[in-house]
Formats: structure tokens, sequence, C-alpha cells
């Protein structure tokens, strides 16, 4: 069997690559996505804790973290539509102002 | 090497590879792609540790609803290749070795912490109905809530996206 | 090699199993597009294929060796990795749904191993299937996004619409069915729909206490074909409106690769459909008393269209069909005697009233298409909404009533 610390190694490593993502990007859209995958790290280290504790408890609140993450991608890609519409543009640089 | 630690390398080195790639790629869609490689991976790591409920939700879910979205979002927009500009350059410049230091020490910290730990167990077949079990008893009203929550979600959508008249 | 095959007798197997079952489905889809060219020629009036070989049997292989040596071109500005990806995406995908289907009860030796009739047996492979039609989309709009050109960007767009939207619809149908077997697995679907009321009809889902999933099936089977892109819901490449969609830049294997993703998605939906309102290998008929000569139906038809081939074959204008044809004949006459053998009856059963279910839907897929027209995409989108997803819901509100006072 697989040990439980390579999983979560990986779960930080996902992680940190998403914070990398994050700071790098400059498109709205990806920088979206970059969330999206800090998500799935954090994910992966809620089943690996709940397969090791042998609790299943883990795993629901992976159900609570997608439904989030879903209902976040519907409310934001509407933002994101918004914004492209009156910017011209998916440059978070160019969004600096609290108006559309 | 046992079969199993083989898979998880595999897959391991898959995610890791469609997470760099999600940030090397310039164009968004090949980013987007690049998201999907990972999370299909990662399923594929809740397979192996006897997830399989979760394993399906994470793909039929993320990679097939969400990111469908995006991608979907990505080809109305048309959105093309990223620019640079001087703020980005001094993200690449000072915050991507920050970012990288902070990527290690998590990973460092993390493996350290769990160097004890035993193997994880893989669960029995039975795991798919405890877990709706748990989820339609213990978890029962924060479950009504996240309909709520996709209900306002939806709201908000189609109010954000209403043409005004 | 042999003490690797010796070490892992599992993979081994599962290897074989893999290339057979591709083998035969490569041969299924090829002649699936000279049946559905043949009945739509039938009801159409017309001949259909019949130059190629007799009755144009060898149409199939001449068109794929006439994909094979088309010039394949690349769109000026197209984004060429997601160019190229994106038909190797829908055509593998296709092709891996097809692994957890269960082809019959029985189980086969292969190698000096005892396996099923299906490539993984997993727990949840209904929702594996559900997973993989649900990446289904990404073939499509990739393609579409890639061409760089306005009509397969439309399709693209219009397409990855309509099946995210049927997608629910076809989920939320099946739901009625995992409440009254209690489990996502395809083999434990099949056997909870054994058995006959009053020793005659079938306890199929469809016709099944609590609740018969009438509702279930025709919304289910609305949406499959919706989600497979066939008439009259095939908006994402209706040639009238958008030439031919978003495989409009696609020539050669490439359009050939989604042809074939297209029509092992009809096949993969048949059977899903077969499995679960319809008994999966189950027969119509209880083999018990009166009954006992339905074991030998398979027999019978086979011995029936060997007979009329060779008349046929006999007949047939050109010197070649009047030999081929009665050869075919004589090679079906010899299937028909081995499925009577004892022990191979009882064998043969599962995967004949399998086959021969899938076979009908496959046909009535064929007929709509040589029937029906088109929606107008506004149609589709409030028929998908408001009429489908409506009813699915209230199929799971009413079938966990019904079993929830069952169980009682």
């Amino acid at each position: 069997m697989v040990p439980s610390s390579y999983y979560l190694v990986l779960s930080a490593v996902l992680f940190g690559l998403g914070v990398v993502a994050f700071v790098f990007k400059r498109n709205i859209i990806t920088i979206f996505m970059s969330i999206e995958l800090m998500l799935n790290a954090v994910n992966l280290a809620f089943v690996t804790f709940s397969q090791h504790l042998g609790k299943l408890n883990g795993q629901v609140f992976v159900f609570f973290v997608i439904v989030v993450a879903a209902a976040e991608a519907a409310v934001g890609l509407a933002i994101i539509i918004l914004i492209a519409k009156h910017r011209q543009s998916l440059n978070v640089e160019r969004v600096d102002l609290l108006k559309l | 090497m046992s079969a199993p630690i083989i898979v998880f390398f595999i897959l391991a080195g898959v995610a890791v590879l469609g997470a760099v790639s999600l940030i090397v790629q310039r164009h968004p869609i090949r980013s987007a792609l690049s998201l999907i490689v990972v999370m299909v991976a990662l399923a594929g790591l809740y397979l192996l540790q006897g997830a399989e409920l979760v394993a399906a939700v994470q793909i039929i879910v993320y990679a097939g609803a969400i990111m469908v979205l995006f991608v979907f979002v990505i080809m109305l927009l048309n959105a093309g290749e990223e620019e640079r500009t001087n703020v980005s350059r001094m993200a690449r410049t000072l915050g991507l070795p920050l970012s990288f230091f902070l990527m290690l020490q998590l990973a460092w910290w993390v493996g350290r912490g769990a160097r004890g730990l035993a193997p994880a167990v893989s669960r029995s077949q039975e795991a798919t109905k405890e877990l709706s079990k748990l989820l339609f008893t213990e978890f029962a009203l924060p479950f009504e809530l996240t309909s709520i929550l996709i209900l306002v979600a939806i709201l908000g959508a189609v109010v954000l996206a209403k043409r005004e008249s | 090699m042999s003490d690797f095959i010796a070490q892992h007798p599992v993979l081994a197997v599962s290897v074989i199993k893999v290339v057979v079952l591709m083998f035969l489905m490569m041969t299924a889809l090829a002649y699936l597009t000279w049946f559905e060219r043949k009945v739509v020629a039938r009801i159409q009036s017309r001949w259909g294929p019949y130059r190629v070989g007799p009755h144009g049997l060898l149409q199939p292989l001449a068109d794929g060796i006439k994909f094979l040596f088309k010039e394949d071109p690349t769109p000026g500005g197209a984004d060429k990795l997601i160019y190229f990806l994106a038909p190797f995406l829908a055509m593998a995908l296709a092709l891996s749904a097809i692994a957890v289907i269960p082809f019959g009860p029985k189980h086969i030796e292969i190698l000096g191993h005892a396996t099923g009739l299906q490539i993984a047996d997993l727990n949840i492979g209904l929702l594996f299937l559900f997973a993989i039609t649900s990446l289904g989309v990404y073939g499509v709009a990739l393609a579409g996004w890639a061409s760089n050109s306005k009509y397969p960007l439309l399709g693209g767009l219009r397409s990855s619409a309509q099946m995210i939207s049927y997608e629910l619809s076809m989920t939320m149908s099946v739901v009625g069915v995992v409440l009254m077997a209690g489990t996502f697995n395809l083999r434990e679907i099949i056997t909870q729909q054994e058995g006959y009321w009053l020793g005659f009809i079938p306890r199929w889902n469809l016709l099944a206490p609590p609740l018969p999933q009438l509702i279930g099936f025709f919304v289910y089977f609305v949406s499959a074909i919706a989600e497979t892109n066939r008439v009259p819901f095939d908006l994402p490449e209706a040639e009238t409106e958008l030439v031919a969609g978003f495989h409009t830049e696609y020539a050669s294997f490439k359009f050939a690769m989604f042809f074939m993703a297209e029509y092992a998605n009809m096949i993969t939906v048949s059977c899903l459909a077969t499995l679960l309102f319809f008994g999966g290998w189950l027969s119509p008929f209880s083999t018990t008393g009166m009954f006992a000569w339905t074991l030998y139906i398979p027999t019978a038809v086979f011995a029936a269209c060997a007979v009329l081939l060779f008349v046929d074959g006999l007949r047939y204008s050109t010197t070649f069909g009047r030999i081929v044809l009665p050869v075919l004949a004589l090679a079906v006459a010899g299937l028909a005697a081995v499925c009577a053998m004892p022990g191979v009856v009882e064998f043969v059963q599962g995967p004949f009233w399998f086959l021969s279910k899938v076979f009908l839907f496959l046909f009535f897929y064929v007929w709509l298409r040589g029937t029906l027209p088109r929606f107008r995409y506004d149609q589709l989108m409030a028929f998908g909404w408001k009429l489908l997803l409506p009813l699915a819901l209230a199929n799971v509100v009413l079938t966990s009533l019904m079993v929830l006072v069952s169980r009682r």
C-alpha cells in the first residue's frame, strides 16, 4: 500500500503550485482556475485523512467543497463575462477600479 | 516496488506535470486542459485509495461540469494569449521564487509531520453506501444547505448575465 | 514473458479481453454505418450502397481505405496540439465506456483463469459510464474551438450547451433505477431484474414494482439521443445551418475518428438502456416448464438468417455475390448449429438477448434518423429544461416514495 504521507506531500505540492499560478498568472480566468487547483489539492488531503483515520467524514467534506466550487464557478464566471464585456480585456491589471 | 506505489507515482507525476503546465501555458484554454488532466489524475488517486464515489463525483462534477463551464466561457469570450506587463515581470522575479519556496516548505513540513503515519488502508466496497448514509443522517442539514447555496448561485448567475432592458 | 503472464494472470487476461472487444467493436462500428445507410435508404425508397461487394457489404472497408488515403489539411491559425488532440479524445472516451458493460452472466476461461464477459466489474460501473459521458463534451467543444473557423466554433458552442443540458436529465432519469436496485454495480442491477410475473411477464425495471420506470426510460432515451448528437437533436452538426458543425475543418482519418466516436457512443447508450431498463442479458421468456423451447430461439434466428441469405445469394446478380453470400450463409448456419449444442446453449443465451436488445435500440436510432426533422435550437433547450428535467425529477420523487412504501 501507498503510505499516507506520499499523498499528503503531493497535496502540499499541488497546493503550492496553485499558489504559484495564482501569483504568476495575469489572465483572470486562469487565476480562477488556480483557485480550483488549490481546492483540489485540499480535497486530496481530505480524502487521504479520511481513509487513514477510517472515518468517512472527510469525504463528506469533499462533497461540500465540490458544491461550493460549483457555485463559485457559476457566479464567478458570470462576473468575469461582465468584466470582459465592459473592459474588453481579461488582464487583471486592467481591472483596477471598484466599479464596472 | 509494489504495483500501487508505481501507479501512485505515475498519477502523481501526471498531476504535478499538469499543474506545472497550468502555469507555463500562456493560452487560457491550454491552462484549462492542464487543469482537467490534474483533476483526472486526482480521480485516479482517489480510486487508488478506495474512495470510489469521490473519484466519480470528481470527474462528473469537476472535470465534466465546472471545467466545461470554464472552457465554454473561454470560447465565448474568445480569450487570447496572456499579455506580459511590468507588474507581471515583477511577479516573475520576486513572486515566483518566493511561491516556490512556500511550496517546498509546505511539502517539507507536511512530509516530516506525516512520516510516522501508517499506510492508508483501502476500504471495503460498502464505503459508498456508508458515505451516502452519513450524508443523509449526520450531515443532512449542511447537505440541504448546499442546495440553497446552489440555488443562490444560480440566481446570482442569472441576474448577472441578464441583459439590461 | 511467460513468467510475467504466470505472475500477473489478471493483467494478461484483461489485455486479451481488451484486444478481442476492441476488434469486435471496430467491426460493429464499421457495419453499423453500413446498416444505417441501408435502412435509411430503404425508408427513403433507395437502394443504398450496393456497388462494393454483394449488397454493399464491403462498403465500410472501402470507406476506411478512402479515409486513410485522403489529404489531411490543418486550417491556418489553428491551435495544432488541440486540433490533433480533440478527435483522439472523442474516440478514446467513446471506446473506454464499453469496458464496464457486462455482456452475459456466465464466466469464460482464458489462460486457465475464469473471467466474466466484461473487462472491468466496477462497484461504481454506472457512475463510471456517466463520468465518461460527461467528459465527452470536450472532444466536440475543443474540436470546434481549435479549428479557428466560425462554423465549427458555433457548432462547438451549441454542442457543449446541448450536452451539458441533456446530461443533467439523463443522469436524473436513471436515479429511479439506482433507487430500486440500491447499487451502482451494473451486474447487480441486472441480477435484481431476474424473475417473472405470473410466470411469463419479465420483471425488468421498465415494468417492475415498486414503480415501473416508464417515465425514466422515456427521459433517458430522449436525452441519450441528444447526448450522442443524433437526429432529431443533431444541431451541433446541422449541415443546412453550420456546414458540418464542429468537424467542418476535419478531413481524412481525424474525421473518421469523430464519426466512429459518434457510433461508439450510440452503442454505449443503447447498451446502458438495455442494462438499466430492459433486463440486460435476461431473456424475455422464462426458460422453465412450457417455455423451455425458448432456449433454442438463438438457433432458430440464426438458421432463418442462413436460409434467407442462401436463397438470396443463389439469385444474386453478380458472380462474386453468388459465391460470397452462400458461403456467408453456411457460416451463419454453422453458428446456428453451435448455438444448439448442449452446454453452449445456456452460455449463448446471455450475449444473444443482450445484443438483440441493443440491436433493436440501434435500429430505433436509425429509424428516427430516417423519419424526424431537426429541432430548432430554442425548442431543443426548452424541451430539455422545461419538460425532460421536471419529468426526471418527478420520477425520482415518485420512485423514492414507492420504494419507501414497499420496504415498510
